[in-house]
């Protein structure tokens, strides 16, 4: 491979992850912690190829140690983030991946507002393995995208992250009540409801599911990030 | 660039099949960008499937994950090689090669890069004189001991910190002893005497960014592959069939550590695959984690390009026997 072709090879890897971490982009990859060694790594990545284009000019030399053709395959991650962008995980990996519910060390004291704004995986720990203790006469208000279980069960699902998508893993709440009659996968809702002692198991690991009795749902915007960061640290 | 590639001096040696590569290389390039950009839409299609595009999602988080810690590792260890005189590293062994080895391997820690940076750095140190074995114990340990890759399992595995010391003794342990078995078995008209360095003669600052695009070039080809591996088994592979082999404690020792191999992953980012695969047993997982930084699909190919084929042939099996047992071991007494 050429040196001008890995200089501008570089400079694409470069100004692609430049592109995912000034925008929103990188949020549908990686945990957002990450955005400052992105930027330092995409600025380091422009610099070599701008460093190795400039040492071309003055003295090309001659390729003695030619870069291998795999090289070439640098410029796939590049495509895929600029020309396809695919969108974070959804319904599909969902569903293929068990609920990673777990018990959490203790409940702390909900404010009092009503409707009590919660996040999905604060509400399904609670109801699954408090017995829903904080949760009764509270009316509270949950968000996450749908997801369709292969028995037509209605489940809305946040995707909790640790470090990258490849570590994604979903909590699930089943809905009951008045779900919306017609419900595409992947939508994201804001559903309104009730606590209800009803369970049901993942069919893929078999850990808890707890449901919501919905009293309303509305199908809003995809969260800036759609990835649950605060589950696992 | 026009200009350049005119007033370009011809090559001394020209190499009939390296100047075709060259010619066909931005070519083939821009014929790449061109059918990309024409072809959006379909190709948008055919990704916009729930499988391929779960594949891709996974494909760019662990590409885009594992870039940073590429490149500040690259970056680091092209410092080491332009600063850091190898003479140095020959100078502060000890004289005796069962003694060197040990030393050798520790010093694995200030190497902070993937074993993609290791090969090449080995290959240097057996040019400057020292011991083979000395080497090879530094080649094994350097990618799986470093502070990144360490730091990196530790946020890899909040849970389990345990885990990052099990890491350090286990690899520090295997590339110990696969230095005394070349000591004791080893022939060294098994090694190929690896080619001269590209660094010399040239101005610092060329040989730092010249370290640090190779590299990059090297080792992001391989992750773009090992992402694709990745992105493979977790979009496609269905998890009950990973969990059948998670069951049953000696295969899964086994499945993670042949895992370790196909995948290829640079060990920089490997702990972030290992923690994913949550119906493995920690000893399983560490398995992974030791066996992966020593010897993989493309760790044999590079240990074949600088050390030869007959050494990598020998060499590379060795070291998964050694690996999976050592880190089984470590695994019992540790997690």
């Amino acid at each position: 491979m050429k040196r001008q072709a890995q200089a501008a090879i570089l400079f694409l890897l470069g100004a692609s992850l430049l592109h995912a971490a000034t925008t929103d982009l990188y949020l549908r990859y990686v945990k957002s912690g990450l955005r400052p060694l992105l930027l330092l790594s995409a600025a380091i990545l422009i610099t070599a190829s701008l460093a190795t284009a400039w040492y071309e000019r003055k003295t090309p030399t001659p390729a003695t140690h030619p870069e291998p053709r795999i090289s070439w395959l640098l410029t796939l991650p590049v495509l895929a983030l600029i020309l396809v962008a695919p969108p974070a995980l959804g319904s599909y990996s969902a569903l293929r991946t068990g609920t990673a519910l777990q018990e959490p060390y203790g409940y702390e004291n909900l404010p009092p507002a009503d409707p009590l704004p919660l996040p999905l995986t604060d509400y399904a720990a609670r109801a699954a393995y408090d017995k829903g203790r904080t949760l009764r006469n509270r009316s509270v208000e949950i968000t996450g995208f749908v997801a369709l279980s292969p028995s037509g069960t209605p489940y809305l699902v946040r995707m909790t992250l640790n470090c990258c998508a490849a570590d994604a893993q979903p909590i699930k709440v089943a809905l009951t009540g008045r779900v919306p009659p017609v419900l595409r996968p992947d939508t994201w809702l804001r559903v309104t409801g009730t606590y209800t002692p009803r369970t049901t198991k993942d069919p893929v690991n078999g850990a808890p599911i707890p449901y919501l009795k919905v009293t309303e749902a509305t199908p809003t915007r995809a969260p800036q990030d759609p990835y649950d960061e605060t589950w696992n640290n | 660039m026009a200009t350049t590639t005119r007033t370009r001096p011809p090559d001394p040696d020209p190499d009939p099949d390296q100047d075709e590569g060259r010619q066909a290389g931005p070519l083939l390039f821009i014929t790449l960008l061109l059918l990309a950009v024409l072809l959006q839409n379909p190709l948008r299609g055919a990704l916009s499937a729930p499988v391929m595009q779960s594949w891709t999602t996974v494909f760019v988080a662990v590409m885009i994950q594992a870039l940073p810690f590429l490149v500040l590792g690259v970056l680091l260890s092209a410092a080491i090689a332009v600063f850091v005189p190898p003479t140095f590293f020959a100078r502060a062994l000890p004289t005796r090669p069962a003694l060197a080895v040990p030393v050798a391997g520790a010093a694995g820690a200030v190497l902070p890069g993937c074993e993609c940076a290791s090969v090449p750095v080995a290959g240097a140190l057996v040019r400057r004189g020292v011991t083979p074995a000395a080497a090879l114990a530094f080649l094994l340990s350097a990618p799986a001991i470093n502070p990144i890759v360490l730091t990196s399992t530790a946020v890899a595995f909040p849970g389990a910190p345990e885990m990052v010391l099990a890491r350090l003794v286990a690899s520090l342990l295997t590339a110990c002893a696969m230095g005394w078995l070349w000591l004791r078995l080893g022939r060294t008209d098994w090694l190929r005497p690896p080619t001269r360095s590209s660094h010399e003669c040239q101005t610092r600052g060329a040989a730092f960014w010249g370290s640090v695009r190779h590299d990059v070039m090297h080792a992001g080809g391989f992750l773009v592959v090992g992402a694709m591996a990745a992105a493979t088994l977790k979009a496609a592979a269905p998890e009950t069939w990973l969990q059948q082999l998670a069951s049953s404690p000696p295969l899964a020792i086994l499945a993670l550590a042949v895992l370790a191999v196909l995948l290829s992953l640079c060990s920089e980012a490997d702990a972030f695959v290992a923690a994913s695969l949550t119906h493995f047993s920690l000893t399983a997982r560490l398995t992974f984690l030791v066996v992966g930084p020593m010897i993989d699909l493309k760790l044999f190919a590079m240990q074949a390009g600088t050390f030869g084929r007959a050494f990598a042939l020998r060499f590379a099996p060795t070291t998964f026997v050694v690996a999976v047992a050592i880190s089984t071991a470590t695994g019992t007494v540790l997690l």
